[in-house]
């Protein structure tokens, strides 16, 4: 909604409130001011002009030489405006002039004539085409005949004017029309509007009964609607101050009954609908549903196929159209129009948005009655349009109103408490105050020891619970006024969930791992949303999705971490190292729908070597280094082990491990399968996934202390040649096994299978680390044990102690 | 000469050769020709028995003291020449120490994590819970019971990812709201938690707009609770994120969840209110939105409005994030390009 600073001076005294000040207060009161423009502001040197002279330059097909009275001197002007003419009053910038676009005017000769000035057109003056009246659109702009040779010529063209624009809540609607607008300026500087009373000269001769009865189909989709008959008005244009109040709104001033339903919609916030009443063909309007696949052809030449959900008006038979939407072509005003039949009415909101939106024709009008009407001024509104055609079109208004009106009373009445009000809000207001808040609102009230019963107009039909007259105290009291406090309440103390603290943890180890956090798309193609699960089941798809990018929810967050490394690597990103912690969707059935929390990382591209000629491996043990820490902060009560899992889809299938917590499946790492690395643009990739829920809810060991050792132990180291397929977690495990109850630690030092080693075979060497608590271990107690442990790998294993 | 004569004068040489060594090698060459078995000292000293008898004890004395003298000189002599070339040999390791040291990597927490931890820790302290809430939604959930009837402007299939006729990704994070007041026993204390998550428009990704966002809900309820005490506490909130030197002011604003309903702006932090391109000439920046719990939304929830009062606030931490560090574009945050995520580093802010 855009307010025309003027155009309010006409409801209120605004003589000591600056537009600046008006836009703060607005804001502060709830109306939010997007953007203010003083029209004109920069515009010197602009004057009201006559043309006196206007002779073809010689030589030139368009070109004219004029010589223009601009008051205190004559000006020779070259105009190439066709339709410049001797006599005619205009608008000159003159030398010295900077109109918008950082166009100054300055002395210049064209094929040799001489120009000091220049005529200036609506467009030229900054206006946007869109709100440029018709016969204004091309050439200069002509003004009245009585315009004052000399005079500044801003007030003439409108640029006299400051416009504040809103940016409307949905619930103040009352704010999309000038009296509502004024209202609220009243409440916020404590003043009182003052509104002209429109008073009907009807003719008596006929009344509209003669011409016309109204009926509705329906009381709740058409709550009121009214119609007047004005006869015998000349449809010319509309005089400039409408003009001017018009396009300051933005809307573009066509003709005088177009203009005059637009003017009364600004006013009034009520739209109106002028019908042709001779091509109505009937003396009856029948408001109702559309019939499902009917037809109506609407102003804009288009034909509308209608359903049950739009509400058209008909004459009894067709439709002649769509209620508060848009006119039927069949009864469109022309300049063979006679008799007008003006519209205002009330359509049910719900019902206007369908229509409105399944069509595609938004209007100012159906904004409107989806926001909702003021039911109190829809007769007043038609009156006033009547009353504008006549006093500037000519004619008579026939006597009356046809009209279906199906609501009560209209004022809401609210109930509270002096108690309730400041409870709510957090003041100490007293009754005179609320009772003096109430008056500036203009909301009639009646207060009594606390106890307060308000009387809601309905102009403010937002407001219906005590809550929303609250909120109306609030604002006028100020909410920088309110004292700001914190919660006064019982302290109960909060922290953080196992799984939050569980997350925070996994956060600091894998970013001291050196990796990124990224946050990826939860929405991808199937494909992709399925690919690298760990567990692969029913995908969650939206019924409506924006893009075929992204149409599934995934099920896996290695695919948006491979979609980051791709966008990384195409901005040479060399080292690429991002783990995410997010939700992957699972649909269990049409009402039932899981999510569960994971944990991804993946890693890619070349380490540069620093100047120490050194660099980090970047392999399949890196990646599973990396999640070997994360799981080690947790004693889970089952152990964890990798599983070679060749059938992982997108994955490599000799380097990819399941992970098991226990015998359920935790998750996976390994390297992405080479193909999959290609088509994404990437080196070798080394990814895991896990499940951070399953890490949450299984059970832990507590930490429980170990007495350090006291006594010094014994270390055996032992290499073995064994089959290349026999696993190191199988060796360990017999390893341990067999390792009696003072061995304490294996640890692999060595893995060979190059030169010296046989085909098909590999060297692995372990040091055994044995110790006792409780005393000094015996050489042959640590040398029985250790050839236990030989003999279990022989036998086990076939394995050749070397 | 005699022997006296004979032990001063190479006690004087002595001390002079001793003072002259410049090596290691030298002063151990020297120990050797005075003190050792075939040493001048020792070959003076064996012509003690030559003396006579009362001359010995005399000349004994001052031998001796002689001796203690040399070799304590020659002691010191070489712990200096010692020191010395200690001190040689680590001038001669000496490095560049300008250049770099071996890089152990760190990652960062993503700067949108980064806003909503901070926010997490400063709800924790005043005692909220958190609580994060599904991503999937029913519509009941995500509209109806936040005071969204059906053909409300906000349900616009147009704006939601629906997943069926009755699912949907919420759109806000105010679809945890009903389950968690529902869910609270307020014989056990007042309801107090933040909620911070994804939620999801059916928006077209552009530099302000994106699919996918995030916000953090806070929810109080209790007997008593005021817009007071809301906009008190989104004030100690405001000042937490984007300085304690930021003035806050309210504006009314509407929300179908809330009434009366706030919006907050901070005074802009690029210009301090004068007036500039981030805060488009107003001085003020709008950062989130609030209000009382609307009677509605308890009474659905089972509790009795006429008893209970509450607040609830939506901040996006994705907009903070922009605001706080001048981010231009918000798709930044879902590309994850490292040059982008590395920069927000600094620790130990206030």
């Amino acid at each position: 909604m855009l307010i025309s600073f003027n155009w309010l001076k006409e409801y209120l005294d605004l003589s000591q409130i600056t537009p600046a000040e008006l836009a703060e207060a607005f804001t502060l009161g709830g109306l939010e001011v997007e953007h203010m423009e003083e029209l004109g502001k920069d515009l010197d040197h602009l004057v009201v002009g006559e043309v006196l002279t206007c002779d073809p330059v010689e030589g030139s097909d368009h070109l004219n030489k004029t010589t223009v009275d601009v008051g205190t001197e004559t000006l020779p002007i070259v105009c190439g405006a066709p339709n410049v003419a001797v006599g005619q009053k205009v608008v000159v910038a003159k030398v010295g002039a900077v109109l918008p676009g950082d166009f100054e005017i300055k002395e210049a000769k064209l094929m040799g004539e001489p120009s000091e000035g220049m005529i200036v057109s609506l467009d030229e003056l900054g206006l946007s085409d869109a709100i440029i009246p018709k016969h204004a659109e091309d050439g200069i702009y002509i003004l009245a005949d009585d315009a004052t040779v000399g005079d500044d010529a801003r007030p003439y063209v409108g640029l006299d004017d400051t416009i504040i624009e809103f940016d409307l809540t949905p619930n103040r609607a009352d704010a999309l029309s000038m009296r509502g607008v004024a209202h609220e300026v009243a409440a916020l500087f404590d003043q009182t509007p003052t509104f002209k009373e429109v008073t009907v000269h009807e003719e008596d001769s006929e009344t509209v009964e003669d011409y016309l009865s109204v009926e509705v189909e329906d009381a709740e989709d058409t709550p009121i609607y009214k119609m007047r008959l004005v006869k015998d008005v000349t449809i010319g244009e509309s005089p400039i101050w409408m003009q001017h109040k018009l396009m300051h709104a933005g809307i573009r001033p066509i003709d005088l009954v177009v203009d005059i339903t637009n003017y009364v919609m600004l006013e009034f916030g009520q739209p109106l609908h002028a019908f042709d009443y001779e091509k109505l063909g009937s003396d009856q309007i029948y408001v109702r549903r559309a019939l499902e696949g009917e037809v109506i052809t609407t102003l804009d030449g288009q034909d509308r196929h209608l359903n049950p959900d739009n509400l058209v008006i008909t004459n009894g038979q067709k439709s002649v159209a769509l209620a508060g939407v848009m006119g039927g072509a069949n009864s469109e005003i022309s300049d063979e129009t006679q008799t007008i039949a003006i519209e205002a009415a009330v359509f049910n909101p719900v019902l206007t948005r369908r229509t409105a939106n399944r069509l595609n024709l938004r209007s100012e009008a159906s904004g409107r009655y989806e926001k909702g009407i003021n039911m109190a001024t829809v007769q007043e509104a038609v009156d006033l349009a009547a009353v504008l055609m006549v006093d500037l079109g000519g004619g008579t208004i026939v006597a009356g109103t046809a009209d279906s009106v199906n609501v009560g009373a209209l004022d809401t009445k609210i109930t509270t408490t002096t108690e309730k009000i400041n409870s709510l809000i957090g003041t100490s207001l007293t009754d005179n105050e609320i009772s003096s808040i109430l008056d500036r609102l203009g909301f009639p009230h009646e207060m009594e020891e606390g106890k307060l019963e308000t009387s809601i107009p309905p102009r403010r039909w937002d407001v219906k619970i005590p809550e929303d007259l609250i909120e109306e105290i609030a604002r006028i009291y100020g909410y920088n006024n309110i004292p700001l406090t914190l919660p006064v309440t019982q302290s109960i103390p909060a922290e953080l969930t196992v799984k939050q603290k569980m997350t925070r943890e996994i956060r600091g180890i894998l970013e001291g791992d050196g990796l990124q956090e990224a946050i990826s798309y939860s929405l991808m193609t199937s494909e992709k949303a399925s690919k690298y699960a760990i567990v692969k089941d029913e995908l969650v798809s939206l019924q409506n999705p924006a893009s075929e990018e992204r149409v599934t929810l995934t099920q896996n967050l290695v695919s948006g971490l491979i979609d980051d490394a791709t966008y990384n690597r195409s901005h040479q990103v060399s080292e690429i190292a991002l783990y995410e912690i997010g939700h992957v969707f699972y649909k269990e059935s049409e009402e039932q729908f899981n999510e569960y929390t994971h944990i991804a990382a993946l890693l890619t591209g070349e380490n540069a070597k620093d100047w120490l000629g050194e660099n980090e491996p970047l392999d399949f043990y890196t990646i599973k280094g990396i999640v070997e820490t994360v799981l080690s902060g947790y004693s889970f009560k089952e152990a964890i082990t990798y599983r070679l899992a060749p059938e992982r889809e997108g994955m490599h299938p000799g380097r990819t491990a399941d992970i098991y917590l226990g015998e359920e499946l935790l998750g996976y790492v390994g390297q992405l399968h080479p193909t999959e690395a290609n088509q994404s643009d990437l080196n070798d990739t080394f990814v895991f996934e896990v499940s951070l829920d399953q890490m949450v809810e299984v059970p832990k060991e507590t930490v429980e202390y170990t007495v350090l050792n006291r006594y010094p132990g014994s270390s055996r180291d032992i290499a073995l040649l064994v089959d290349e397929t026999v696993t190191h977690q199988a060796l360990a495990q017999t390893i341990s096994e067999n390792g009696g109850k003072h061995l304490q630690n294996i640890h692999l030092f060595d893995l060979y299978d190059g030169e010296n080693i046989e085909a098909g075979k590999k060297s692995m060497a372990y040091s055994l680390y044995y110790a006792n608590p409780e005393a000094t271990l015996k050489e042959e107690e640590v040398n029985d044990a250790f050839e236990q442990v030989k003999q279990a790998l022989i036998e086990n294993f076939k394995a050749e102690i070397r | 000469m005699d022997l006296k004569t004979k032990l001063e004068e190479l006690a004087e040489s002595s001390m002079t050769a001793i003072k002259n060594s410049d090596t290691l090698d030298e002063i151990e060459t020297l120990r050797v020709q005075l003190l050792g078995k075939k040493g001048a000292l020792t070959d003076l000293l064996k012509m003690m028995k030559d003396l006579e008898a009362s001359e010995r004890p005399v000349v004994g004395k001052l031998a001796n003291e002689i001796r203690d003298d040399l070799t304590e000189r020659i002691t010191d002599k070489k712990e200096e020449l010692e020191q010395q070339a200690l001190n040689e040999q680590l001038k001669e390791e000496t490095i560049d120490v300008t250049l770099p040291g071996r890089q152990y990597k760190k990652g960062q927490t993503h700067v949108i994590h980064q806003v909503m931890e901070e926010m997490e820790d400063l709800f924790l302290g005043m005692g909220y819970k958190i609580i994060s809430g599904s991503e999937i939604v029913s519509d009941y959930l995500n509209f109806e019971r936040v005071n969204v009837p059906q053909d409300h402007p906000a349900r616009d299939m147009q704006d939601s990812f629906y997943i069926n006729d009755h699912y949907l990704l919420r759109t806000q994070t105010s679809a945890v709201q009903p389950l968690i007041i529902e869910a609270h026993d307020f014989s056990q204390g007042p309801l107090k938690v933040i909620s911070p998550g994804k939620v999801y428009r059916r928006d077209s990704d552009d530099a302000t707009h994106s699919h996918q966002f995030h916000q953090i809900e806070g929810i109080v309820v209790d007997e008593n609770i005021t817009m007071a005490d809301l906009m008190g506490t989104l004030e100690v909130m405001s000042k937490e994120i984007f300085g304690a030197d930021r003035r806050v002011r309210f504006r009314p604003s509407y929300f179908p969840f809330t009434e009366p309903s706030v919006e907050v702006d901070v005074s802009c932090f690029n210009c301090d209110g004068a007036g500039c391109r981030i805060c488009k000439h107003s001085g003020w920046i709008e950062i989130l939105g609030a209000g009382m719990i609307h009677p509605n939304v308890l009474e659905m929830s089972h509790v009795d409005s006429t008893k209970y009062s509450g607040f609830a606030f939506g901040v996006g931490p994705d907009r903070m994030a922009m605001l706080k560090y001048g981010v231009d574009d918000i798709r930044h945050f879902f590309l994850n390009d490292q040059r982008f995520l590395s920069q927000f580093h600094q620790k130990g802010e206030e």
